[in-house]
């Protein structure tokens, strides 16, 4: 449907130009010469009074711009019954002479020049552009604040807020949020628990923005939505469970490093925008989207500070071995995400070992210790290994599949230190499997991410929550765009 | 001095203003009424499931019995649909 707002373009010669653009001020002769001999209407995107000799119509409010999709200046149309029929870019002298029907353009001038960025596509710009112009699509209601209100406090009052400032979502950044992906603002990402909502792009978009994201951030936010609203994942019973834990957002493949996300020093600390934000603004989309609030549907006894956002990179330039990715199936190079339903990390401090075995072995006593030494089976791991310790491993030949089998090994537990009463220790397995040995781990319970700064003998392990189908699983989803 | 503006934002919220619904009015008797009872698969509920419906069939009620698959997923709708269609009560046992 053409959108009545668009302004015609008149019939014949159309240029669209600025002073501030070299190549303009060029061919503003060329525009002047043509003006004595064809139909030509002059669109100035600056300053009306641009060029010299020629009558401009006035475009300093960009519409005739923004409507006809000027993407740099000059730019030359020519228009047959309000219909464009034809358009020359920047300065060509043949194309110019084809587009006109007239010859012996700027004999004095170089055959060609580039032109420069339309004013209707400067970035700084496009956002105000796009609300002014685009006729609003965007469906989410409107919340008007009082002038003497501030916004940052009426936000948080209005329970929006994970307790940090939140940005303030106005149209225009949402709308700029939204040029992050190529996805229909209303084209519905997921149902989110627990009120199974459906939740739009938009919505993932307006909470992107308040989580403090950047548009190229918005794909990997879409994507851990879709990962966490699966079944498989049952972010429901994630959010609900009294345990302390909650989705862990690894983020695989050359996005990464497109955004500028972290794998190295301090991977799962502060300090990095793409890191903080992707991970709170899912939180953010549970909460407000899903209305699962701590104390309400959330009923975690205490929680973790990964709550407010646990989203990091892998380290896969650095890494001996093939990406988490890949290991849950995903082609190499590919843009994942994988969500993990983890607890927060715990440090595994080992500086002396410098053969794998022994390494391993402080690994596995470790690992056994993730939730109870004596519960077994119940919880799946990810273990971040740093580039120190996988190292050790490399230097003597270890793949990862080599590793984790070594480490199943050394978690096969016999039952009489697992069940209830032994040691002391009423927790524990029932009493008749006292005769069974049993592994911590289920066998595709161990996942292994390579992260973390080049300095230091330390690795992570990070405990999961109930394994399984009866819980949650890993969910790895490709990132789109 | 021009005049203060306004700020308007988009709602981040599922914009849900949940119906109003009645609650069931509260039983006058047990006697012949059809208590369920649901087990959300958690360790020992069902210790604490048999104690009630013992009590429950003392008072002259008539019970069933009924269990989720699992306790870390909500109740399958069909489960959520037959009890809502068998029973005059409903009682479930949180439990560890």
């Amino acid at each position: 449907m053409p959108d009545p707002l668009r302004p015609p373009l008149p019939d014949g010669i159309v240029a669209v130009v600025k002073r501030d653009c070299p190549t303009c001020a060029l061919v503003a002769p060329v525009l002047v010469a043509l003006a004595g001999q064809v139909k030509l209407t002059v669109f100035a995107q600056d300053d009306p009074s641009f060029p010299e000799g020629v009558d401009s119509v006035d475009d300093t409010n960009l519409d005739v711009s923004w409507h006809h999709g000027i993407e740099a200046v000059p730019t030359l149309l020519r228009v047959e019954g309000g219909v464009e029929v034809e358009r020359a870019l920047g300065w060509h002298r043949g194309d110019w002479e084809q587009l006109t029907g007239v010859s012996g353009l700027g004999e004095n001038l170089p055959d060609w020049r580039p032109g420069c960025g339309s004013l209707s596509v400067d970035p700084d710009r496009a956002g105000d552009l796009a609300v002014r112009f685009g006729g609003s699509k965007l469906r989410s209601r409107r919340v008007e604040f009082a002038p003497l209100e501030d916004e940052f406090d009426a936000m948080v009052q209005r329970g929006w807020s994970d307790g940090l400032p939140l940005v303030p979502p106005t149209e225009k950044r949402v709308m700029a949020m939204l040029a992050g992906t190529t996805r229909s603002p209303d084209e519905v990402v997921a149902v989110v628990p627990p009120d199974l909502v459906p939740c739009s792009v938009e919505k993932v978009a307006i909470n992107a923005v308040a989580a403090g994201c950047l548009p190229e951030y918005l794909p990997v936010v879409l994507a851990a939505v879709e990962a966490a609203c699966t079944d498989e994942f049952n972010i429901h019973g994630l959010l609900a469970t009294t345990m302390p834990t909650a989705p862990v957002v690894i983020v695989n493949g050359p996005i990464r490093r497109a955004i500028g996300m972290n794998s190295g020093k301090n991977v799962f600390g502060q300090g990095n925008r793409a890191n903080s934000s992707i991970g709170r603004a899912l939180q953010l989309i549970v909460r407000n989207v899903g209305g699962g609030r701590p104390g309400e549907v959330d009923r975690a006894t205490f929680g973790n500070p990964g709550k407010l956002s646990f989203c990091f990179a892998e380290d896969e330039e650095g890494s001996p071995w093939q990406p988490l990715s890949v290991d849950l199936g995903a082609q190499p190079g590919v843009n994942t995400v994988t969500l993990f339903p983890g607890e927060g990390p715990r440090s595994i401090v080992d500086q002396l070992s410098r053969v794998p075995e022994s390494l391993a072995r402080s690994f596995a006593v470790n690992l056994r210790t993730l939730h109870h030494p004596k519960l077994l089976l119940a919880f799946d791991c990810l273990l971040a290994i740093g580039p120190e310790h996988a190292r050790i491993f490399a230097e003597a030949g270890w793949d990862k599949a080599q590793l984790v089998a070594r480490l199943h090994e050394l978690l096969q537990i016999p039952g009489r230190e697992f069940i209830r009463g032994a040691g002391g220790i009423a927790e524990g397995l029932p009493e008749h499997l006292a005769d069974a040995t049993l592994p911590k781990f289920k066998p595709d319970g161990i996942l292994i991410v390579h992260c973390g700064g080049g300095a230091g003998l330390f690795s992570t392990m990070i405990g999961g929550w109930v394994g399984g189908e009866i819980g949650s699983q890993p969910v790895l989803r490709e990132i789109g765009i | 001095m021009s005049e203060p503006k306004t700020t308007v934002l988009l709602d981040p919220t599922g914009e849900r203003s949940p119906a109003t619904r009645e609650r069931v009015a509260r039983l006058d008797t047990l006697a012949g009424k059809t208590v369920g009872l649901l087990d959300i698969s958690k360790p020992r509920g069902d210790l604490f499931l048999d104690t009630v419906e013992a009590r429950l069939r003392d008072r002259g009620a008539e019970v069933l019995r009924f269990k989720k698959p699992t306790f870390t997923k909500p109740a399958p709708v069909d489960l959520r649909h037959e009890i809502a269609t068998q029973c005059d009560a409903v009682i479930e046992a949180l439990a560890d």
